[in-house]
């Protein structure tokens, strides 16, 4: 057995972990980065339509791009990189990560540790959608990385469920491979991905985009031959009498993704609902030496958030080492129209970078970060739709003592 | 002399086993790649204990005695068998008097210790059941498996015992000259038979009819199921949560499975013989499985569904296992109408079908001398070894660190091995691997396992399927 060790060890190396390593390297720390795949970039790879990189290199990339651009990034900082590896278990009190690989075993010890694995998609068996059990209906990465990077086309034609951001780039991706998209179908009255994906995915190539509808029912023997769909009231029942039948041999799911926790559940606190680690503004964990960023916290809609926000947990790591620090924190709470919000706690004396998304859209509203009734953020009155993130700075000497008594409190204030 | 078996199911494959112990010439049929797709697959997956089952009948018969074979089933094939015991829940007087009911003829089939229970005690073993209940009745013998697994081992240790197995080869006709058993021609042979046990599950009474025999009356009874993610349910109960039967049967049922999950259902609906093959889910079905879950468990949250699927089961009109040797076809003899509990029967059955085929054809089977009982499972490193041991074995096998699937921390060591061992097929890997198996439901392993198993086979990606010759996962190249 092989015994390493190190100051960080990062787990994962997609955009969160080498966004972390960087930051992390660049204070002088020694870094390990752990990562299950052959190369780093994570999902990245297989995402080879541009868009990625306007905030974070103020540039477009594809996603390989952008994997590359960190990749290189981390050949400058002295940063360790072990691919390939699987983390088989956490040793808490030794503070030791145990991984395999075609090497052996390894066990590194290190002085803080971040976690950045992502998250996996909603599989077709839990949507409870009744009919035959058939090929043909893969989850919209499935489909990516099959048509990206194993060269296998999934169907001649297809439907896809759910409007977030991969459903739309897939409809595109196979229609520019030959494959027939009829429609992409979305059980909510708006849709779940960006504006910009919307025009350029769909609108662009005259793909309908059906809100308020679902995928009812599959039907098939052996391979997917046919899909029912049926359109939705506002309580998301199904409407009798809506039933449309699609002659198609391809589903493609983009239906939410869930974050990577299940092999650190026993060991630090995450959220039993969105299942995402729970973490302060520093991206620290319930146990002090343990960070995480990325999706594996919350489901974001950029890559480049996802980079900050490894950054912030680098940064954080790195102060942990240096100055052991273990500042008081205190819960932020979702108010009022506030779906999803990264982080949980609010460390005192630190800056605040919040990521929020609304629950349902709203034509015009503000944001409002408060603590009892002192209010110590409020945005500008704009729209606010749950598929683009809201994100808010907020400087420390802004947040004055107040909420120590209470908490933190962000809400969506209609007007 | 040889004996065909026709359907390659749990007591297809068993009675192989069975007959593999001697010096004689036995083959299997099955027309499925691979053995236990049918009605094996997909049912409850329980050890029965066996008070349910009215005197008389062939399956109070098999039953309890069944379920006593498991232990050693277990052992010698190597397969999980976890007694978890069950609990048939009572939410009043009338219901109560139903499980004393129960508890009689338990006592009469011989089921030992059963007791009937008070709501402190069952909320003490099973704090996550309906506080309303008012007693239930414990069968501690009552276990869980997995089916397709004592299938898959049953057919390993049969084929080294030298029993010969034909997969993806589907029965045509028998021919019964003269009212006796002659040949059996399928879609790619013809056998020269003496002897042809009928094991072929939903399909028995097609076989029965080709060999010109007296009509099965078996119809299918289609059940579905609500399977959870076992990392986020495992500690919701320990053992299997029945509800009072009534005349519709065992009702839905909260069952834990063997990989720490929870499976719920099955609903039950007879359908009209035409339609064996429908194994589709319905809304009202899993709306239904939900409801009648509830009332046994209330915290269990569908959200945590994983995957949804159903099964069919051959009932008959007496609601009994249609056994034994035909009385107007000379060697055809059938095992036929597994309905519930034929899986927890299915060990006694195949004991008994030996036993009597020698009986009735007044013939006399010899031991091989060097008959094995025992299979060994593929190897699951993970949490199963010690991480000195752990590192040694990959420096022998790399493809041992090399995690595949990772929800359940599968090896390419151990898809490798079940390709080895006859895996063609993506399903053929899940059910002896657990790879796709877990929450992703293959989301980050498939295509990891469509390269190992191209590789290793020599297929090209577009030929492999998930199940049957129609199931094929990808449709050709992007880019030449």
């Amino acid at each position: 057995m092989n015994r390493l060790e190190t100051d960080i060890l990062v787990i994962g190396a997609g955009a969160a972990g080498m966004g972390a390593a960087i930051c992390a390297a660049n204070s002088g720390v020694s870094v390990i980065v752990v990562e299950r795949n052959p190369d780093a970039g994570g999902i990245l790879n297989q995402c080879i339509h541009n868009g990625f990189g306007l905030h974070y290199f103020k540039k477009e990339f594809t996603g390989p791009e952008f994997a590359y651009q960190l990749y290189s990034k981390t050949k400058e900082s002295g940063i360790q990189f072990l691919f390939n590896h699987f983390l088989l278990q956490l040793d808490l009190k030794n503070k030791t990560a145990i991984f395999a690989s075609e090497e052996g075993i390894k066990l590194i010890a290190c002085k803080a540790l971040i976690y950045t694995a992502g998250a996996r998609e909603r599989p077709f068996g839990s949507l409870l959608i009744p009919g035959d059990r058939v090929s043909g209906i893969f989850t919209a990465g499935v489909a990516q990385r099959l048509t990206n990077i194993e060269n296998r086309l999934p169907g001649t034609k297809a439907l896809i469920l759910g409007s977030g951001d991969i459903g739309l780039i897939m409809a595109r991706r196979l229609t520019l491979e030959g494959v027939e998209v009829v429609a992409v179908c979305e059980r909510m009255p708006y849709p779940g991905g960006l504006a910009r994906n919307i025009d350029q995915c769909l609108k662009d190539f005259g793909i309908p985009l059906l809100l308020s509808t679902t995928v009812t029912e599959v039907r098939g023997d052996g391979r997917l031959r046919e899909v029912i769909t049926s359109s939705l009231d506002e309580n998301y029942n199904i409407i009798e009498g809506t039933q449309r039948s699609w002659s198609v041999d391809t589903l493609v799911l983009s239906v939410g993704l869930v974050p990577s926790t299940t092999p650190i559940m026993d060991y630090f606190s995450i959220d039993s609902k969105s299942r995402g680690v729970i973490v302060d503004n520093c991206m620290r964990t319930d146990k002090d030496w343990i960070f995480s960023a990325g999706n594996c916290v919350i489901i974001y809609d950029l890559v480049d958030y996802v980079t900050y926000q490894g950054e912030m947990a680098g940064r954080s790591a790195v102060n942990y080492i240096k100055n052991g620090n273990n500042p008081a924190r205190y819960p932020i709470k979702k108010g009022n129209g506030v779906g999803v919000i990264n982080c949980s706690y609010y460390v005192e004396n630190s800056d605040l970078e919040l990521y929020i998304r609304v629950n349902k859209p709203k034509e015009k509203a503000k944001l409002v970060v408060r603590s009892d009734n002192t209010i110590i953020y409020e945005g500008k009155p704009s729209a606010f739709i749950p598929s683009e993130m809201v994100r808010v700075k907020i400087k420390a000497e802004k947040i004055d003592d107040s909420f120590k008594k209470s908490s933190l409190v962000t809400e969506i204030i209609d007007l | 002399m040889r004996i065909c078996i026709i359907g390659g199911g749990i007591v297809g494959t068993l009675i192989a086993r069975q007959l593999g112990r001697f010096d004689i010439e036995v083959m299997l049929i099955e027309k499925e790649y691979d053995a236990g797709l049918g009605v094996s697959k997909a049912n409850s997956a329980i050890i029965h204990a066996g008070y349910d089952d009215e005197p008389g009948t062939y399956r109070a018969r098999f039953c309890s005695k069944g379920n006593m074979l498991y232990d050693e089933l277990a052992r010698q094939l190597d397969i999980e068998v976890v007694r978890v015991g069950s609990h048939v829940l009572a939410f009043n007087n009338e219901q109560r008097n139903v499980l004393n009911k129960l508890y009689q003829q338990g006592l009469n089939n011989n089921i030992r210790n059963l007791r009937i229970l008070e709501r402190d005690e069952i909320l003490d073993m099973e704090p996550n059941i309906n506080p309303d209940v008012v007693a239930s009745l414990y069968a501690p013998s009552a276990g869980i498996t997995e089916p397709w697994q004592i299938c898959i081992a049953a057919t390993e240790n049969a084929a080294a015992n030298g029993v010969e197995f034909h997969f993806n080869e589907e029965v045509i006709d028998i021919d019964a000259q003269g009212n006796k058993i002659r040949r059996v021609i399928t879609d790619k042979h013809e056998y020269q038979v003496d002897y042809v046990i009928n094991a072929a599950g939903l399909y028995a009474d097609r076989i029965a009819n080709m060999a010109k025999d007296v009509a099965i009356p078996i119809h299918p009874r289609i059940g579905e199921y609500i399977l959870l993610n076992k990392f986020t349910t495992a500690d919701l109960i320990h053992s299997i949560i029945f509800p009072t039967p009534s005349k519709m049967g065992k009702g839905i049922l909260v069952i834990p499975t063997v990989d720490k999950g929870i499976l719920l259902g099955p609903t039950s609906s007879d359908l009209n013989y035409r339609l064996k093959d429908l194994r589709a889910t319905s809304s009202e079905g899993l709306e239904q499985i939900v409801e009648n879950a509830k009332k046994l468990i209330p915290g269990i949250d569908i959200k945590e569904t994983v995957k949804t699927f159903a099964g069919c089961r051959p009932e008959t009109s007496q609601k009994d296992f249609y056994l034994g040797a035909s009385r107007k076809i000379y060697g055809f003899f059938n095992v036929a109408g597994m309905r519930s509990p034929g899986l927890t029967a299915a060990p006694a059955i195949a004991q008994w079908t030996c036993e009597e085929l020698q009986k009735t054809y007044n013939l006399k089977f010899n031991l091989k001398k060097d008959y094995n009982p025992y299979r060994k499972k593929i190897f699951h490193y993970y949490n199963n070894i010690s991480l000195e041991d752990y590192d040694k074995e990959i420096q022998r096998y790399p493809e041992a660190g090399r995690f595949v699937c990772v929800c359940n921390k599968i090896t390419e060591k151990e898809v490798i091995e079940a390709i080895k061992r006859g895996a063609t097929t993506l399903d053929a890997i899940k059910f002896r691997t657990r790879a796709m198996f877990g929450e992703c439901q293959g989301g980050f392993c498939t295509h990891k396992i469509l390269q190992i198993l191209s590789r290793e086979l020599g297929f090209p990606l577009e030929k492999i399927v998930y199940n049957n010759a129609k199931s094929y996962v990808v449709d050709g190249k992007v880019r030449k």
